[in-house]
């Protein structure tokens, strides 16, 4: 009988040797060594097991009397520590050396421990085994707390488990969505959203730093950020590392793993590998399907008969009760590739398929996974789904029916759901208006107040007749946001704020969203109604920006730059305009004076940029956001300081606004000017807010433009003193950035709300509604008001490098 | 087909691009929202805009200066305006970004 050495007892080899001893028993005699001290269970139910919905021996595949009947000498407990090719031998940790005349090394992987301070603290775990879930259920129980840093497949079940167990649980992960390798944006929210659910907390984009212990033993987790999650057991679930050193110190050829043929054979032909230790063509295995393929292939392989293993695409199931989320296939590359996404808000369900060349290569689901294994079918049969394109993501039952209906994010709104938040209407309160009769606009606006002041409700006020009326109402055409959405910029603001959406793929989930992510009409636009309506939470998607507020810098034609620091209400000194020069200078730049009262550095490469505003951030300066939609300058005029007519500081008073101001985003541009007298030096009468100094105090004007429209000014208020003009700036500033529709300038939408009254009620007239919004304003600018220059210059500037230069290749 | 590895798959952010510097220009290499890679020529067919520092959408991308919107697929400009930039074989492996150098290096054909 020749003799066969198994390293390793895990799921590979474990169907391996059921092939073998199936088709030829008696032609092997078997030794297997398993390091952990028992024989093969099912590792993929280690997470009922911890959750308590099974116990360790349902899970159990081969038992004391299974591995008797076919005569396999059992070295359980015992590690192989080497290999010796030469003579054909294996060393066990006992001491003892073991013959082989064939050996399959089925190691599996290790789980992948990041060395951060305190990794090594009592308490910290993995979860490979089931004595890591022993030991996580020693730690569990009620009102105790977990972290686990990971939110891949194993870190998910792992906080389901304890979770289930009573613990408390925090789970940290790194990138921007959970499951980022098999699920994409949207779905990745809905997981989120139904873990939160359940009580588990998710942290998305969270670094963590630091374990710190108390007497050797976990007691929190820092992150970057300073954040500390208190925990009695830290769950360690970033990824597995192919157990390949025993193959590479015996000499076997490795790359990441151990290098198997198709046949699994490795560069020994006495030597088989198979399981997650090995790669075959430089590809990685960390699921059970593809492995029992191999598992086969080898049995065959041993037994003389010819076969190949053909790595096949593979499909993900979270074991979570209750998240129903499927994934299958490539997303992760490839050309000539389309999408076809559906969501239905209403019942959290989301679906997407990836077709190339008319065929599925992948498919997420969230919600509803009926159709997973049809579509997964059709991926590798590589059906032609050509014919039933327009269909397909409806699945197998389905044949030509209506696609999502757009009016169901409102039809899901419950009743207290605030739709008016002017005059805190809520769905509930004008249902029950339409029902008692009031069936138009202007009715409802009547008796409920709804979309009564500034108007932005009114088209969600119209859904809401449509869905309760029915074919009755007849809804005015409006115009929506973009293709990818049939909201209107008011009703999408709305909604983020009634539904709490927090991020671009909640929206668009939420909202059945047409695109994947959206156009660049609806993102940049998306971008800043959840940074206004969110500013402590949302954040900043740089990649939703025009390219000039990615960049901080206006394009210019050739692809160059323009760079443009702040000087504040138009004042300078001979420092900043020495720095100026010197970057003139450095950067072969242009100088131009402006017509904003400052200066304008043109022709700046963009791999220059991170450098020209390292070197004017030295000099003290920030930038002058030229490009945005947002705070620009604050233009004055010379006022008491020097001027002979002057009635007040203007230019100390422009200075002091713009100080405030600056860094905020706002739905278009937003100019200012203070003038030190009504001869206007300043051009305050053209500007979106413009104040004239006069012997009794401030004129404020609102609305002005000297752009495509010429429009003056109309007269907000006139107050006696700096402070109030200071006050009621920032507040009119704050409803604009609240109110307006993206790309808007005031006075577009001081026109749509029907006139100043209302903005002057609530801005000047109103001390307490004038507080809140000049309190809300400070909290977006305790986020915002910091120079992107510097911030971009400390953590951004490899990006404005080339990936690569090949240049020097070609020539050599 | 030549592959060379000219970065990681991070280097970039998704729904965004960098540049690869070659003999005849820069060659825009682009990932997309899916961690989908493509590389086309960063010089728009309208007026050379740089389309690495367009807005990525779908497997588009609009460019900056006056918002053709390109196929990365393909490199064809899509909707009403007509031309096309050359595109270059890309893909990913094990979290690294591969082209092909022979292309590269041939320049721009399509
Ligand atoms: C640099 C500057 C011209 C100059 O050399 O003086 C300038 C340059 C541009 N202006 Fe302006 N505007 C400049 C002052 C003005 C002024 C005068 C003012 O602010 O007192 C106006 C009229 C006032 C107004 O805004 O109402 C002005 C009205 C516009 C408009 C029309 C806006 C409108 O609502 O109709 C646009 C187009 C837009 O924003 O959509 C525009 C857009 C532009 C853009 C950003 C065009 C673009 O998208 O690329 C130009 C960028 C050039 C570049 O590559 O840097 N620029 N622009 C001025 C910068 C001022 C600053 O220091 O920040
Ligand atoms: C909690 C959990 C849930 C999972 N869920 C799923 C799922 O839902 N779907 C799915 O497809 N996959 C799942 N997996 C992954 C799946 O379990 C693995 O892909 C599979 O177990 C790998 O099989 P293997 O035989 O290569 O390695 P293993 O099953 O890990 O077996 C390797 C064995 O070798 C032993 N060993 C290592 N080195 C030595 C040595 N030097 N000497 C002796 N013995 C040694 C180890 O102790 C181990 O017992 C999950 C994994 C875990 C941990
Ligand atoms: S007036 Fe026209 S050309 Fe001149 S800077 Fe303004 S936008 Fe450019
Ligand atoms: S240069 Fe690209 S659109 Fe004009």
């Amino acid at each position: 009988m020749q003799k066969l050495v198994v390293i390793g007892a895990g799921m590979a080899s474990g169907r391996m040797l059921e092939h073998l001893f199936e088709a030829a028993p008696g032609e092997f005699d078997v030794t297997l060594f398993n390091a952990e001290p028992r024989g093969n269970y099912n590792r993929i139910m280690l997470s009922p097991v911890l959750s308590g919905e099974k116990s360790y021996d349902e899970i159990v595949t081969h038992d004391a009397d299974w591995y008797a009947r076919h005569g396999v000498h059992c070295r359980f407990g015992e590690r192989v520590t080497a290999i010796d090719r030469a003579r054909k031998v294996v060393l066990g940790a006992s001491g003892d050396e073991v013959p082989y005349d064939k050996l399959v090394i089925a190691t599996g992987s290790n789980p992948f421990i990041v060395p951060l301070p305190g990794h090594d603290l009592d308490g910290v775990v993995a979860y490979r085994d089931l004595d890591d879930t022993n030991r996580m259920i020693a730690a569990a129980g009620p009102g105790r707390r977990a972290v686990v840093i990971g939110g891949g497949l194993l870190g998910l079940e792992a906080a389901a488990g304890l979770r289930l167990r009573g613990m408390e649980v925090t789970v940290v992960h790194l990138p921007g969505h959970l499951m980022e390798r098999q699920l994409d944006p949207a779905a990745g929210y809905l997981l989120r959203r139904a873990l939160g659910e359940r009580g588990i907390e998710v942290l998305c984009g969270a670094n963590s730093k630091e374990i710190v212990g108390q007497d050797g033993k976990v007691a929190a987790l820092r992150l970057e950020d300073g954040t500390e999650i208190a925990c009695d057991i830290l769950v360690m679930a970033v990824g597995i590392r192919p157990a390949a050193a025993l193959g590479r110190e015996a000499g076997l050829t490795t790359g990441r793993a151990i290098a198997v043929d198709a046949t699994m054979t490795t560069s020994d032909p006495d030597v088989l590998a198979l399981g997650e230790c090995v790669e075959f063509e430089g590809q990685l295995f960390g699921l059970v399907a593809p492995l029992y393929d191999q598992a086969k292939v080898a049995a065959q392989t041993l037994l003389g008969q010819s076969a190949a293993f053909v790595p096949r695409e593979v499909s993900t199931k979270l074991k979570v009760t209750g998240c129903d989320l499927f994934s299958a296939g490539d997303f992760a590359e490839g050309e000539g590739r389309e999408d076809i996404v559906f969501r239905d808000p209403a019942r959290g369900v989301y679906k997407r398929l990836v077709l190339k060349d008319d065929r599925i290569i992948g498919a997420v689901m969230y919600g509803d996974t009926a159709d997973g294994n049809w579509f997964y079918g059709l991926m590798k049969d590589g059906a032609d789904v050509s014919a039933m394109r327009e269909t397909l993501i409806f699945g197998p039952g389905f044949q030509g029916g209506a696609p999502a209906d757009p009016m169901a994010a409102v039809a899901a709104l419950p009743d207290e759901a605030e739709i008016c938040g002017c005059n805190g209407v809520s769905k509930g309160m004008i249902v029950k208006a339409i029902e008692g009769g009031a069936h138009t606009l202007d009715a409802i606006k009547i008796c409920t107040k709804a979309s009564g002041s500034c108007g932005g409700c009114s088209g969600l006020v119209e859904q809401v007749l449509a869905l309760t009326l029915g074919g009755e109402f007849v809804k005015p055409a409006v115009k929506p946001v973009c293709g990818c959405t049939d909201l209107t910029h008011e009703e999408l603001r709305r909604l983020i704020r009634s539904k709490s959406l927090k991020s671009m793929p909640e929206v668009m989930q939420e909202l059945g969203w047409k695109t994947p992510d959206g156009c660049p009409s609806c993102r940049p636009a998306l971008n800043f109604y959840l940074l206004v309506e969110w500013p402590l939470e949302y954040r900043d998607d740089l990649q939703s920006r025009f390219v000039n507020e990615r960049n901080h810098g206006n394009i210019q034609k050739d692809g160059t730059y323009s760079v443009m620091p702040r000087m504040f209400g138009g004042m300078t000194n001979a420092d900043e305009l020495r720095a100026i020069a010197d970057a003139a200078d450095k950067y072969g730049a242009a100088v131009k004076v402006t017509g904003g009262q400052r200066i304008d550095l043109l022709g700046i490469r963009k791999e220059d940029l991170p450098s020209i505003w390292a070197d004017l951030g030295a000099a003290g300066m920030v930038s002058g956001h030229a490009y945005t939609k947002g705070l620009r300058t604050v233009k004055t005029c010379v006022g008491t300081d020097w001027c002979r007519f002057g009635t007040q500081d203007s230019t100390g008073l422009g200075i002091r606004l713009e100080k405030r101001l600056w860094g905020s985003w706002t739905p278009h541009k937003f100019k200012l000017a203070v003038t030190g007298c009504p001869r206007n030096c300043a051009e305050a009468t053209c500007k979106d807010l413009g104040v004239v100094c006069v012997d009794s105090g401030y004129e404020i004007g609102v609305g002005g433009a000297a752009g495509i429209e010429l429009k003056a000014t109309e007269p907000l208020a006139k107050v006696a003193t700096e402070a109030e003009v200071i006050d009621i700036t920032v507040a009119f500033l704050q409803l604009y950035r609240e109110g307006a529709n993206y790309l808007d300038r005031p006075h577009k939408w001081i026109a749509k709300t029907g006139g100043l009254d209302w903005i002057r009620e609530r801005v000047v007239d109103d001390p307490d509604s004038r507080r809140a919004l000049i309190e809300r304003f400070d909290i977006s600018q305790s986020v915002y008001q910091k120079d992107p220059w510097a911030d971009h210059v400390a953590t951004r500037a490899a990006l404005y490098t080339p990936l690569a230069d090949l240049t020097k290749e070609a020539a050599e | 087909m030549s592959w060379i590895d000219i970065g990681a798959l991070e280097d970039i952010p998704r729904q965004g691009a960098r540049v690869v510097k070659t003999a005849h220009g820069c060659v825009a290499v682009f990932r997309t929202l899916d961690d989908a890679v493509f590389a086309l020529s960063d010089r728009c067919a309208h007026k050379a805009g740089p389309l690495s520092d367009g807005l990525v959408h779908d497997h588009k991308v609009t460019c900056p200066l006056h918002g053709w919107v390109f196929s990365l697929e393909t490199g064809q400009a899509l909707g009403a305006d007509q031309g096309s930039v050359p595109s270059y074989p890309a893909r990913v492996e094990a979290g690294r970004i591969l082209l092909d150098a022979a292309r590269l290096t041939a320049g721009a054909t399509a």
